[in-house]
């Protein structure tokens, strides 16, 4: 990893340099210009790097390279910029890039937003553009004053020179910057004088989100531009046979229809009409070998899968020779669902292609792979491709699609129609359109010595991979492990003698992603519940008895502990109430979060109150990292007690939100978030906050009721007093 | 067929049983207004009809004839409603995509409720759905913007 984050420092300051030669504006795509959603500058830039442009009207531009999901990269990042460069900060705003290799994620290799990643592998890159354009600017003033750089400081959007007191605004310095070498070394701010990192600073794109102004994807529209709505296949694998389209075709405001790879597209006037339309096609499918596709079906072939051996991911020890010494032994099978994304906005994409170019406007978390797939289909070069990233109403990995497949949808359409065109989902679409959380099938045991304490642990994985058939899968497949499959699993922090864990990963034709926590949103729920049984088999409190396990990760018990603290761990509840504890690394992060619930006589859970510990590592924006443990734990939340797809003959049983139901604000517990004081590796933020919830609750259920759960959903019948 | 739509009237040539909601987004261009679910358990469509909080995605645009149609693009004419002000304070947003449909509902809720409790929120916010998990923040803006209006912070 240091390699690569030196490589990536130097080819970064390398396009400095290249752009200080002179070539300032409009640099990331030199055969077709800047692109038109940067405002045209209305006086001259001083453009150090990718990341930041200063005008001679002091304006201070950051350029954000990650897409804005709710996230809050918007605001995190600029921060980063914007605490090395002195800025005003009521002066900056922030634009979008578009896509080129200087905005590549720095690990990663392509731009793109996921894995929880943005900020700790944006945290140098960031700071050295902002000192950069600091030094350039620090260097400006005192050739202008003709005195040494030495005496010069910069604060709050200019520089000023110490011993007169003279000051120069930013913008007034930016013409004479911009003729400057830029520095290959720069120095960064003591983290002691950070005026902005560390604070709770308000996000950027709040007003706009409150007023009706933030433009997603879906609410771009672009001159001659037609609405479609696409009828795929209703298996997945399945194709179009024969279509009659006079009857969608006589509906009024419909253009045209036409047969993509995807499927038949309606193209109309406006969203209503494409869908009318489409309910008018007449389709002969050629289903494909799911025509019979079943999840019992797929349950019952999953059990088998998993009495057998599969390839093996971790073996310390021998736990198959430890558990027949143990005097306690368990064994367990946990199960749970495929989970669809349903993020708030439908997938949609506005493409125009030409024969000349072809502009994207659509809110993705894989920029670079889309540009690559959009170039493709358009028949046209990567660099005649402009793609342009607006908001995104959710992403959750829904909108990191290796296949692009809702940006080729649109590109196909336009091409076919030749008008702008923008492709839209119906929730019904989106719930039945695949690309889910993988439905998972675990079987688990361990064994306890006299003193209660674990000595053999074996767990068996059974789940459809990810990467599997993507262009992922060469690289992060690795002697038959999806690393994504055993995440969570494999890393399992306990100190246990003898671990054995294997993965089946059976090809089953489903499209599968990840989804806002991946491997982790499975594996923590199995882990951390088959823990706490342990805990109760050895006679001993759930929380002492992970604290004693976890005697070489000081990270996972501060997190423990501090959560533990917080919420009162073993004090009065009130009748009726238990408490559930967790806790689970992922993303580089610490989560430990403790639920208190009840349950009704109905089976009906309620979440009281959730108390969260994080250990992130240093923190850039206190608040983000609150807001994302409480929209993490709601989204666990929802997992766990609604969240399940199912198929019968092929088809998805669910439709919209009334059958793969959201938790609402009344079911909404009371969330208090604890960061723990680090000073360790940065860590993610925006998916850590969710695998802890389900066994935490599921726990706590426990507490109270005796009855273990063992499968998500959680169903108020199971727990019903009868 | 003529709309009244945050205080000004529009002309539009559309078939009377299209959803409103695609009215305003596809014929006026105001795409404050969001599309969720297309079936009224969402919220995102929220907009107001003479003072009450419609889901417009299963509104027919015949239905809003006559009417006094309020988006959130009409809430204030400069984002200064208390609810708007609050929305900021707290911090409620992420992704966003559902938040002008909870503004217009909490909207309805204290034009009829000056000082709602949680109990009253989630009664009236139970239809706005938030996949990112405000609704704790949202609890907190609306009692916030409640003050602020007893206080005299009023529009």
């Amino acid at each position: 990893m240091n390699e690569t984050r030196s490589m990536n420092r130097r080819n970064f300051l390398k396009t400095g340099a290249v752009l200080s030669g002179g070539l300032i504006i409009g640099f990331y795509l030199p055969r077709i210009g800047r692109p038109s959603e940067a405002a045209p500058p209305s006086t001259s830039t001083f453009a150090p790097n990718a990341f930041i442009r200063i005008g001679t009207d002091d304006s201070v531009t950051i350029l954000v390279n990650k897409s804005e999901m709710g996230q809050g990269v918007y605001t995190s990042l600029p921060m980063m910029v914007a605490e090395e460069l002195e800025a005003d900060w009521s002066k900056v705003r922030i634009e979008s890039a578009p896509v080129a290799p200087a905005y590549n994620h720095t690990v990663f290799g392509i731009q793109m937003t996921g894995g929880s990643t943005s900020v700790w592998s944006s945290w140098e890159q960031l700071r050295k553009a902002g000192a950069t354009a600091r030094t350039l600017l620090i260097a400006a003033a005192a050739q202008t004053w003709g005195v040494r750089e030495e005496t010069c400081r910069a604060e709050n959007g200019e520089v000023i020179h110490m011993p007169s007191g003279q000051r120069l605004s930013y913008g007034a310095l930016a013409s004479r910057a911009a003729t400057l070498s830029v520095p290959s070394q720069v120095t960064l701010k003591d983290p002691k004088d950070f005026k902005l990192i560390g604070k709770p600073v308000k996000r950027l794109d709040t007003p706009e989100k409150t007023n009706g102004k933030a433009i997603f994807g879906i609410d771009v529209k672009v001159p001659g531009m037609l609405t479609a709505v696409v009828a795929r296949p209703p298996v997945f694998g399945g194709k179009v046979k024969s279509f009659n389209a006079d009857k969608a075709k006589a509906v009024p405001g419909v253009k045209a229809v036409v047969e993509i790879d995807f499927g038949v597209a309606v193209v109309a006037d406006g969203f209503w009409s494409a869908r009318q339309g489409r309910d008018a096609l007449e389709i002969v499918w050629e289903e494909g070998p799911l025509a019979t596709f079943d999840s019992q079906k797929q349950r019952e072939q999953y059990a088998e899968l998993a009495k057998q051996p599969g390839t093996v991911a971790r073996k310390d020890g021998d736990a198959a020779a430890a558990m027949g010494g143990a005097v306690k032994k368990l064994e367990a099978i946990y199960e749970v669902p495929y989970l669809a994304h349903a993020t708030m906005e439908p997938l949609n994409c506005v493409a125009d292609v030409r024969p000349d170019g072809c502009d994207i406007w659509t809110g993705t978390q894989f920029q670079t792979m889309d540009r690559d797939a959009a170039a493709r289909d358009a028949g046209l070069k990567p660099e005649q491709v402009r793609l342009h990233t607006t908001l995104l109403g959710g992403g959750f990995g829904r909108r990191a699609v290796p296949d692009s497949h809702f940006v080729r949808e649109a590109v196909q359409i336009s091409k076919a129609v030749k008008t702008p065109v923008k492709v839209l989902w119906t929730r019904e679409d989106d719930i039945h359109g695949g690309y889910y959380r993988p439905m998972w099938y675990d079987r688990i045991s361990a064994g306890l010595d006299a003193n209660g304490h674990p000595i053999a642990w074996a767990h068996t994985i059974v789940g459809q991979s990810i990467l599997a058939g993507t262009p992922f899968e060469q690289a992060m497949v690795k002697n038959g492990i999806d690393g994504t499959s055993v995440e969570g699993a494999v890393d399992l922090p306990y100190e246990i003698p003898n671990v054995y864990v294997d993965l089946h990963s059976p090809k089953m034709g489903v499209p599968v992603l990840w989804w806002r926590s991946v491997g982790h949103s499975h594996t923590a729920f199995v882990v951390e519940s088959f823990i706490d049984e342990l805990a109760h088999a050895a006679g001993k409190d759930p929380y002492e008895f992970r604290r004693t396990l976890l005697s070489y990760h000081p990270r996972h018990k501060a997190a423990l502990e501090l959560a533990a603290e917080k919420a009162g761990w073993g004090g009065p509840l009130p009748e009726g109430h238990g408490r559930g504890i967790a806790v689970h690394e992922s993303f580089k992060s610490f989560v430990a979060q403790v639920a208190e619930v009840s349950v009704s006589k109905e089976g009906k859970i309620k979440v009281h109150r959730v108390v969260c510990a994080i250990d992130c590592g240093p923190v850039v924006n206190p608040d983000t990292v609150q807001a994302q443990m409480e929209s993490g734990i709601v989204f666990g939340l929802t997992a766990a007690l609604y969240g399940e797809i199912t198929f019968e003959k092929g088809r998805v049983q669910q439709s919209n939100f009334h059958d793969y139901e959201m938790l609402r604000i009344e079911e909404m517990p009371v969330i208090e978030v604890h960061l723990v004081p680090s000073t360790e590796a940065m860590g993610g933020v925006g998916e850590p906050g969710v695998p802890p919830i389900a066994p935490a609750v599921a726990n706590a259920v426990f507490a109270i009721t005796g009855r273990r759960i063992r499968k998500l959903p959680i169903r108020a019948e199971d727990l019903k007093k009868v | 067929m003529i709309l009244s739509v945050n205080g000004q009237e529009h002309t539009v040539d559309v078939s009377p049983d299209i959803p409103l909601l695609w009215v305003l987004r596809d014929t006026l261009g105001l795409t404050g207004t969001k599309f969720g679910c297309g079936m009224a358990l969402c919220g995102a469509c929220t907009v107001h009809l003479d003072g009450n909080a419609i889901r417009s995605c299963v509104t027919p645009v015949s239905a809003a004839v006559g009417k006094k149609i309020i988006t959130i693009e009409g809430l204030s004419p400069d984002g200064s409603h208390p609810l708007q002000k609050a929305w900021i304070a707290e911090e409620v947003p992420q992704c966003g995509y559902c938040q002008s449909g909870q503004i217009l509902s909490a909207a309805v809720l204290l034009a009829e409720n000056p000082h709602p409790s949680d109990a009253d929120i989630d009664d009236s916010l139970s239809g706005n759905l938030c996949r990112c998990g405000t609704y704790q923040r949202i609890r907190r803006a609306i009692h916030r913007a409640a003050q602020m209006m007893a206080e005299g912070g009023a529009r």
